[in-house]
């Protein structure tokens, strides 16, 4: 048994990439806890941005929703949501935006709108909401996303949002970077063969030849992690 | 404006048919309103909001609404609305039309409606296919040749929202997350405000905004209005309760039968 969860890997090999200083525009779940570890561990000065409106917000609890209160109490500043999007992110302010989507495809195009025919869906999805800004309104987009052939998929039944700006993907099996513009299989988490990533991917997956693996999660960086507890959990 | 009790301003403020916008980003979500629009069986609304979450899922299971206009539909944190998406994949109680914008979109759709102009403009619905379903129409910029997304301005027939308080001459005064709850009540034709609490005096809070009195039509008294959402200083969001409507969501008859018992039996505001 290992000594971390497949999660928790997604959640510290994410936050690695986060740079000291970087503003980032942060969702609900893995990216936020993503972020937070971050600001936690290396990357004390990132800003964390929720699309609610705060700014810079150091919750000491995880948010189950985006408009929690900690947020506002522990941000920089409050911003109504029209001022959110044109000013921050429309605005060229926000460095890095994480994405989480249902589908995706080679060229890291996310579905998070519907499964089946728009007009006739098998599954409604919640929607964009954010994403089709965020994706071409930062500098770089970092999706999080557990592998299986569902969700990497050959063809999207639609297109959410750009694959553009999509610079990393931290699966639980790995990590893809785009490589000729397709993502390209570029790290292994620990214990885990290219055949199990190949096999949880929907379209024929490029295995760089440099390819390499994570490093496990250290010990200051599980407990950081979990430190952070999300509200309304024991 | 004028105080008032929430049943006689929904019952004289929205009618059938009507574009009606119950707005709050997570923060601040008029649910007593809400419960009073159900109870008083509204029929044929277009409902307008960015995140249309439980309410929402309510005002749709129990048949209220013909079209939704939005950019978000989940719960949040926890994963579908079961009513929104019965109506949409099987027609249940009825069918929906969707009308779906992004979240940047829905935002200069009301900041356009607030300032009385025809239509909102961004730098959006690009690299993707929403543009394709929905109301969006590209403008040039006259000065530098750029294409942007224009979208037409929110002008709902009543826009509802909640705050922390009012004073006695209606002044209202919201702080905490903000939303787009000044933007809803500027654009709507006219709207009701529902409050924790009547004050003499508003004192100063730091990020507070103020709707001035005769800017909203009706300030109703409705003390945790806005639960399982919250009121930032009054309670906290209620997050077993958004856990909790999943399964009291996900089958037909659990929801009606706790919508009977929740809303239709309880005692206005």
């Amino acid at each position: 048994m290992s000594a971390y969860t497949a999660d928790e890997m997604m959640a510290v090999e994410a936050a690695r990439r986060i740079d000291d200083g970087t503003v980032c525009f942060v969702g609900i779940g893995l990216p936020s806890l993503a972020a937070n570890l971050a600001r936690r561990t290396h990357a004390p000065d990132c800003v964390l941005v929720y699309e609610s409106g705060t700014i810079g917000s150091k919750p000491n609890e995880l948010p189950l929703s985006i408009g929690d209160g900690e947020l506002a109490d522990t941000a920089d500043a409050v911003v109504a949501v029209p001022e959110m999007f044109a000013y921050w992110l429309q605005g060229g302010r926000i460095d890095v935006g994480f994405l989480g989507a249902a589908q995706i495809d080679r060229h890291g195009n996310l579905n998070s709108t519907v499964i089946g025919d728009y007009d006739h869906p098998a599954v409604r999805l919640p929607g964009g909401g954010g994403a089709p800004e965020i994706a071409l309104g930062v500098e770089d987009v970092f999706v999080m996303l557990r592998q299986s052939p569902r969700t990497f998929v050959d063809d999207l039944d639609f297109t959410t949002s750009s694959g553009e700006r999509v610079r990393v993907v931290v699966t639980d099996l790995g990590v893809l970077e785009p490589r000729d513009g397709e993502l390209t299989l570029t790290q292994l988490h620990p214990g885990v063969e290219p055949s199990r990533a190949r096999e949880a991917t929907g379209w024929e997956l490029r295995v760089a030849p440099d390819v390499r693996e994570s490093a496990a999660p250290n010990t200051a960086e599980l407990a950081a992690l979990r430190s952070l507890k999300t509200k309304g959990e024991a | 404006m004028a105080h008032a009790s929430l049943t006689d301003a929904v019952n004289d403020l929205v009618r059938d048919g009507h574009v009606v916008a119950l707005e709050g980003f997570t923060h601040l979500i008029p649910h007593a309103a809400g419960h009073e629009v159900i109870r008083q069986g509204r029929r044929d609304l277009t409902l307008v909001r960015m995140t249309p979450d439980i309410v929402y899922d309510q005002l749709i299971g129990m048949g209220c609404a013909r079209k939704l206009v939005f950019s978000w539909g989940g719960n949040p944190g926890v994963g579908s609305l079961h009513r929104l998406r019965d109506a949409v994949e099987n027609g249940w109680p009825q069918p929906l039309e969707l009308e779906e914008h992004s979240h940047a979109g829905m935002a200069a759709a009301y900041a356009a409606g607030a300032a009385n102009l025809p239509f909102g403009v961004l730098r959006g619905y690009r690299g993707g296919d929403l543009r394709a379903h929905t109301r969006v129409a590209s403008v040039t910029c006259p000065f530098t040749g750029e294409e942007l997304a224009a979208v037409p301005a929110h002008r709902p027939d009543v826009g509802i929202v909640h705050a922390q308080r009012a004073d006695r001459r209606g002044n209202v005064q919201l702080w905490g997350i903000l939303g787009v709850q000044k933007e809803v009540v500027l654009a709507s034709r006219r709207s009701i405000v529902t409050v924790e609490e009547i004050v003499d005096e508003l004192t100063p809070v730091p990020g507070a905004i103020v709707l001035p009195s005769w800017t909203v039509d009706a300030v109703c008294v409705a003390p945790r209005g806005a639960h399982p959402s919250y009121a930032h200083g009054y309670y906290d969001r209620d997050n077993d309760f958004y856990v909790a409507w999943d399964a009291i969501s996900r089958d037909r008859d659990a929801f009606r039968s706790w919508m009977d018992e929740n809303v239709l039996s309880a005692v206005p505001a």
